[in-house]
């Protein structure tokens, strides 16, 4: 190394060449703030340039064009000034905000058809009645039938499943770490998290071997509620088991320093504690649940008249309802389909919303 | 975790109150802890019967059939004699969830970046709940959206792809149809499956410690290569399952797919072309005209499908357990 780079023999016009070079150094070129503004106002520009002189037209296809001219510019820019490591950064960025824009699309795409085509026919009638003698070439009828199949099947799921959800997961949580047994529960953990990995069809037919085929039971109501038992199961089991981990330990070490049993201090103490957490988790299963299809074709298929008895004979409900008006085909018919579509979708996103509010404002404290 | 405490033991030290006395307590213990251990053992019992009753009512349509289960494409059991087989059913199911994977791991995994390493605190909830409210829209929905929206919109890229990459056999298109095609079914099994993707990754890239990222940005890495060096080594396994978990799902999607695909058993790799079908929905489609051979047959198909999705799920699971030993707790 010669002197030169040793401050002290440096002239003070050097001095001030050298503190330039090094703070160049250290933070490299730099676009200025304004540089992904501009560049993204310039690739609109010549976007809407393009779309008037060239063959580039529509809103969908400019808007794509302005995007790639968007990646290109500032790309090239930033190549130019900042050198690779940073153009690569914010191509980078770039791409993950697109993945933002990508996740909303489908869903107000989706939402917006559901609620521009259901809203035509959502009416008092359409509500009320049945599609009990209403061709599908017909104006008129309704869902009230599925309506009613739908609140009866989810209700007697929701029955069944959260006791049993509740209970397994009380059994994961307070009495697996301490028992003798501990394969039992690492086999139940495991199978819970495989569980909500099977596919709903396959329960349906589950259910339809085993209730319809084997006990020789109708297809009912009730059977396609002992599927959508077996779909909510692993939910709620795993909700529940996340409220139960973060109950703090002291209160139940208080509880049983007071001489309170285990099974008092789980069901006066730790339940009520997490109680708006598996509220939470049981009304998410259940929204999770009342859109399936699939296994309700296969469990108790579908009716055009109100049937109250879920034990007995098909019975309609929201989802099959939209399946078998969307099939018939006619313009009638795929409209009813889109109004039950909105209340399916409405029923879903308010039992949705209520399980985040009640999250959001009641929760255990961390 | 918690619960390591034991409760009080000796019967005879238990308070009087309430009438809870020595051998109400432990009988009160037993019977819940029975109830409980009872609920769990429920679920592998479920687990245990899905297999056992899709093998036995399965048997009886797998004696029948004079095809190979495996290699044929045609599905005629109800015919004399009976013939079927799942080589279709099993391409269409493949070919759909590998577009759906190729199109949904990459923006999934980017979501899943952006809410938790690149956007704000307020926009990443937002985008949270968003992808939230995506997974909470019935499949149903997501099907008649596909055909009655998805479809014209795709038409111009499909015509665009056959047009200038038709020389690729995969998107070639002989019948100059574009409707109804394992590409667009493909695309809509990718939204649907997005949530599942997003939501695990999203999961395990805020488990990254805070120390990992820190280090990686004071010696001079852009966010970019923080991402890379210092998140994605971290959070490899839980993409991976995420991903496959994300797979599980799209492999056993019935009704989006049903509701889409022109049903034909065929092995066509023309993917812009009308047809093809999956195990799931040939099951929905098929069940209600289906005579006692075909619904075996179609328990059938149910139960290779259920092998391949638990074999998926399984696979998935365990790679994400062996991650927790060193999670960002240590």
């Amino acid at each position: 190394m010669s002197d030169t780079t040793n401050p002290r023999n440096l002239s003070d016009d050097d001095r001030v060449e050298s503190d330039r070079l090094l703070h160049d150094a250290l933070t490299g070129g730099k676009l200025p703030r304004w540089a992904t503004a501009a560049v993204a106002a310039a690739a609109l520009v010549v976007a809407i340039v393009l779309n008037l002189l060239t063959s580039v037209d529509g809103v969908a296809g400019t808007l794509v064009v302005a995007v790639l001219l968007f990646v290109a510019f500032q790309t090239l820019w930033s190549f130019r000034v900042e050198g690779r490591r940073h153009a690569v950064d914010r191509l980078a960025t770039t791409a993950v905000y697109a993945t933002f824009v990508i996740a909303l699309a489908p869903l107000v795409a989706v939402l917006l058809t559901v609620i521009v085509q259901g809203f035509q026919v959502i009416s008092a009638e359409f509500l009320t009645t049945s599609m009990r003698g209403v061709s599908p070439r017909a104006e008129g009828g309704g869902l009230y039938h599925a309506l009613i199949g739908t609140l009866q099947q989810v209700g007697i799921a929701t029955l069944f499943g959260v006791p049993l959800g509740v209970l397994t997961a009380i059994y994961l949580v307070e009495y697996a770490p301490s028992a003798k047994n501990r394969r039992l529960a690492r086999a139940v953990s495991f199978f819970v998290d495989v569980m909500t990995g099977v596919p709903s069809v396959v329960v349906g037919l589950f259910i339809y071997t085993a209730f319809v085929l084997t006990l020789g039971m109708q297809r009912s109501g009730f059977a396609a509620s002992l599927a959508l038992t077996i779909l909510m199961l692993p939910v709620i089991v795993r909700s529940t088991e996340e409220m139960l981990r973060i109950v703090p330990n002291e209160l139940r070490e208080a509880s049983f320093a007071l001489g309170i049993p285990k099974w008092r201090t789980i069901l006066k103490v730790v339940l009520p504690t997490a109680l708006s957490g598996i509220i939470t988790g049981a009304m998410l299963a259940i929204a999770r649940v009342a859109g399936e299809t699939a296994p309700l074709l296969l469990t108790t298929f579908f009716t055009n008249s109100i049937n109250v008895n879920p034990f007995n004979g098909p019975q309609a409900a929201l989802p099959t309802f939209i399946w078998d008006q969307f099939n018939s085909g006619t313009d009638p018919s795929r409209s009813r389909a889109w109004g039950g579509a909105l209340v399916l979708i409405v029923i879903v996103m308010l039992l949705y919303a209520g399980a985040k509010l009640i999250a959001r404002y009641t929760g255990v404290k961390k | 975790m918690s619960t390591t405490v034991e409760p009080p033991g000796a019967p005879s030290s238990a308070p009087t109150a309430d009438g809870i006395k020595g051998q109400a307590v432990r009988r009160g213990d037993r019977v819940f802890l029975g109830l409980s251990r009872g609920a769990g053992v429920m679920i592998l019992a479920i687990m245990a019967s899905i297999a056992a009753f899709l093998v036995w009512r399965a048997i009886p349509s797998l004696q029948a059939n004079t095809a190979n289960f495996f290699t044929e494409t045609q599905w005629s059991p109800d015919a004399e004699p009976a013939f079927f087989g799942i080589a279709a059913l099993a391409f269409g199911t493949l070919m759909t969830s590998i577009i759906a994977m190729l199109l949904a791991v990459p923006v999934g995994i980017g979501i899943a970046l952006f809410i938790a390493h690149y956007a704000g605190r307020r926009l990443a909830a937002v985008l949270g709940f968003v992808t939230d409210l995506l997974a909470a829209v019935p499949s149903i929905i997501f099907g008649m959206w596909g055909l009655a929206f998805l479809m014209p919109q795709m038409e111009g890229l499909l015509v665009w792809l056959s047009t200038y990459l038709g020389f690729i056999p995969l998107f070639q298109n002989d019948l100059e149809q574009y409707t109804r095609s394992l590409a667009i079914a493909g695309t809509v099994l990718a939204i649907m499956i997005l949530p599942t993707i997003s939501a695990i990754s999203r999961e395990v890239f805020v488990q990254t410690p805070r120390e990992h990222i820190e280090a990686s940005l004071a010696l001079g890495a852009t966010r970019w290569e923080m991402v890379r060096m210092a998140i994605f080594p971290f959070a490899k396994p839980g993409m991976i399952s995420a991903s496959m978990l994300g797979l599980g799902r799209a492999l056993g999607e019935t009704i989006a797919v049903a509701l889409i695909l022109s049903a034909s058993f065929d092995i066509n790799w023309h993917i812009t072309e009308p047809g093809g079908t999956t195990f799931a929905a040939n099951i929905a489609l098929k069940w209600n005209e289906a005579g006692t051979i075909g619904l075996s047959a179609l328990i059938a198909s149910g139960l290779v499908l259920f092998f391949i999705t638990l074999a998926v799920n399984m696979a998935a699971r365990i790679v994400i357990a062996r991650r927790s030993d060193f999670s960002g707790a240590n």
